[in-house]
């Protein structure tokens, strides 16, 4: 019963595939993978636009979008007509080719992305030997996309815009990628799919053996996040855009459904760096506690999603956005570091573990610990006292 | 696999051409990314996969969009007005002839291509790096090392213009 209901996906796409001549299975078997994939994100970008908005609106004390549909429920349709029915404006002097490629470039490759994710026990479209190379190799084509859009508009503004955003994402990719690189350390794989069997099993009989739950994989899951946070220019890191400054970035000569294409590859770069996120660090599909392990693996994996989605939206409404300068030394000079240390803190635990005698296991606790809240701290505090807090002089503006 | 490689080598070999044709510089910025890109399936066609990913992550996401920021950097990169051809062509031509031939002279001469043709190696990412880090540790120190020192010159010369101001 309960690896019935765990396994009736994958169940359901072999009966289909079963059905069909044999020279097509392959084919229908894809199709199958990457139409699901669409048709679950797809919607899933829908209701995020609609918790976002009624989520931002409880933290700002009114009740949000609630008139389209039981509880607004509807809205995220209407949005959608609204959308394809505008008029879709395209600047005398912009490059017509570049400048309706580049809302595509954004897409593609992103939901590209989703399909080395574990989205359940056997649920994955594809599982490549370097499938984590994968999703960054999807990944780093948006930055083309962003500069596509920026230099096409043939607007100050929107290739300013597109300048920052890159720097931002190139600046955040590194200390991203150096956060999962603990992983693949520790696991010996870049196979996603290998990454979330190594935390099978449970600690003491009942406690997952996630790698959130070592000094290291602490550490990485918070820079990770951080970093994801600014790679899927969210909130506090949402600088590209700027309505003082820089008006909307790179989109601003978007209208009608590009944007809105934009502003689902942004959505959905998001869900796939917060499932990341949760492959890696959270255990992908499997329960945290041993007693829960009957409710199904997607379950749990969209469960954990949904979690990430919240805290992104919290996140958003609760704390004040970066400016551009605080937002690079932030990279460079504090995430950088202490992912470089955080690496060697993952080598160390990995050579630790076959320590035997008395009180090993609580040693080596708290030695990776302390490689990792020692430099927080000293560096959080150095970074905090070369702050120069003052008048703000405006160099060219007095 | 035959149509594949075709689209793969098409894509390659029609992105070169247009980074080489095209009037405005962005634009060839962006089809050096589309050969990168067909570059890229092809070596996902010969079984290759870690260098393929690579090949995109490394190309499509830092290389082309460092040639892109350099380029905006530079003035007049959209003058429309100067010949496509550039004055040396003939020697360029030579120099090109002479280098691609002399490679295509080696690759057919060379043992690999004239021995029996050996059964597709299955190589997986950690063999892949397990060789990298160990019987060729060296080389890759040492395109490191050449990497760091082209990065500190870099910084070197962008410090000496800021002097001067």
């Amino acid at each position: 019963m309960t690896t019935g209901l765990d396994q009736i996906f994958v169940a359901l796409k072999h009966w289909v595939v079963s059905l069909c001549p044999t020279g097509w299975q392959s084919i229908v078997s894809m199709v199958i993978s990457a139409g699901a994939i669409l048709g679950v994100f797809a919607s899933l970008f829908g209701l995020t636009t609609l918790l976002e908005r009624k989520g931002l609106g409880r933290i700002q004390n009114r009740p949000g979008p609630n008139r389209v549909g039981p509880f607004g429920l509807l809205q995220p349709l209407a949005d959608g007509l609204k959308m394809l029915t505008k008029e879709d404006i395209v600047p005398r002097s912009a490059d017509q080719l570049i400048h309706f490629l580049a809302p595509v470039t954004m897409v593609v490759p992103v939901v590209l992305a989703y399909a080395v994710l574990p989205l359940g026990r056997n649920m994955e479209a594809v599982d490549f030997d370097a499938g984590l190379l994968f999703f960054f190799a999807a990944g780093a084509a948006t930055e083309m996309a962003v500069f596509m859009a920026g230099w096409s508009s043939r607007n100050k503004y929107a290739l300013l815009g597109a300048m920052r955003a890159i720097a931002q994402m190139v600046s955040y990719e590194v200390p991203m990628i150096l956060s999962s690189i603990t992983v693949v350390m520790f696991v010996g794989s870049m196979s996603l799919v290998q990454i979330v069997e190594s935390q099978s099993g449970y600690h003491w009989g009942w406690l997952a053996r996630w790698h959130a739950f070592t000094p290291w994989g602490f550490a990485g899951l918070v820079l990770f996040v951080v970093s994801a946070t600014a790679e899927a220019n969210r909130s506090p890191f949402d600088i590209p855009e700027g309505e003082s400054e820089i008006i909307a970035g790179h989109l601003i000569e978007y209208s009608g459904f590009k944007y809105a294409l934009f502003f689902l590859g942004e959505y959905l770069g998001l869900f796939s760096l917060s499932a990341l996120g949760i492959t890696l660090f959270l255990g992908g599909w499997h329960a945290p506690v041993v007693w829960l392990e009957w409710v199904p693996s997607y379950a749990w994996f969209f469960g954990k999603l949904l979690g990430f989605i919240a805290f992104f939206i919290w996140v958003r409404g609760t704390l004040p956005r970066l400016r551009t300068d605080q937002l690079m030394n932030f990279a460079w000079k504090f995430m950088l570091p202490l992912v470089l240390i955080n690496l060697g803190t993952a080598a160390l635990w990995w050579y630790t573990g076959s320590w035997v005698f008395m009180g090993a296991a609580v040693w080596r606790w708290l030695i990776c610990a302390a490689m990792v809240v020692v430099p927080y701290a000293v560096l959080g505090r150095v970074m905090f006292e070369r702050r120069h807090l003052g008048p703000r002089t405006y160099r060219y503006a007095s | 696999m035959g149509t594949a490689f075709c689209i793969a080598a098409l894509l390659t070999l029609l992105g070169g051409v247009g980074s080489m044709c095209f009037r405005n510089l962005v634009h060839c910025a962006f089809a050096l990314a589309v050969s990168f890109v067909g570059l890229a399936a092809c070596y996902l066609l010969l079984g290759a996969e870690f260098v393929g990913f690579a090949q995109v992550l490394v190309y499509v996401g830092a290389v082309a969009i460092l040639i892109v920021i350099a380029m905006l950097l530079t003035r007049n990169i959209e003058s429309k007005h100067e010949p496509l051809v550039a004055g040396g062509w003939v020697m360029g031509v030579c120099v090109a002839v002479l280098a691609s031939g002399s490679l295509i002279l080696c690759v057919v001469n060379s043992s690999v291509v004239q021995g029996p043709v050996s059964a597709r190696p299955t190589m997986s990412t950690r063999a892949l790096g397990e060789q990298l880090m160990g019987d060729y540790v060296m080389a890759l120190e040492g395109i490191g090392l050449l990497l760091t020192a082209s990065l500190i010159g870099a910084v070197v010369i962008a410090l000496r213009e800021k002097e001067e101001r």
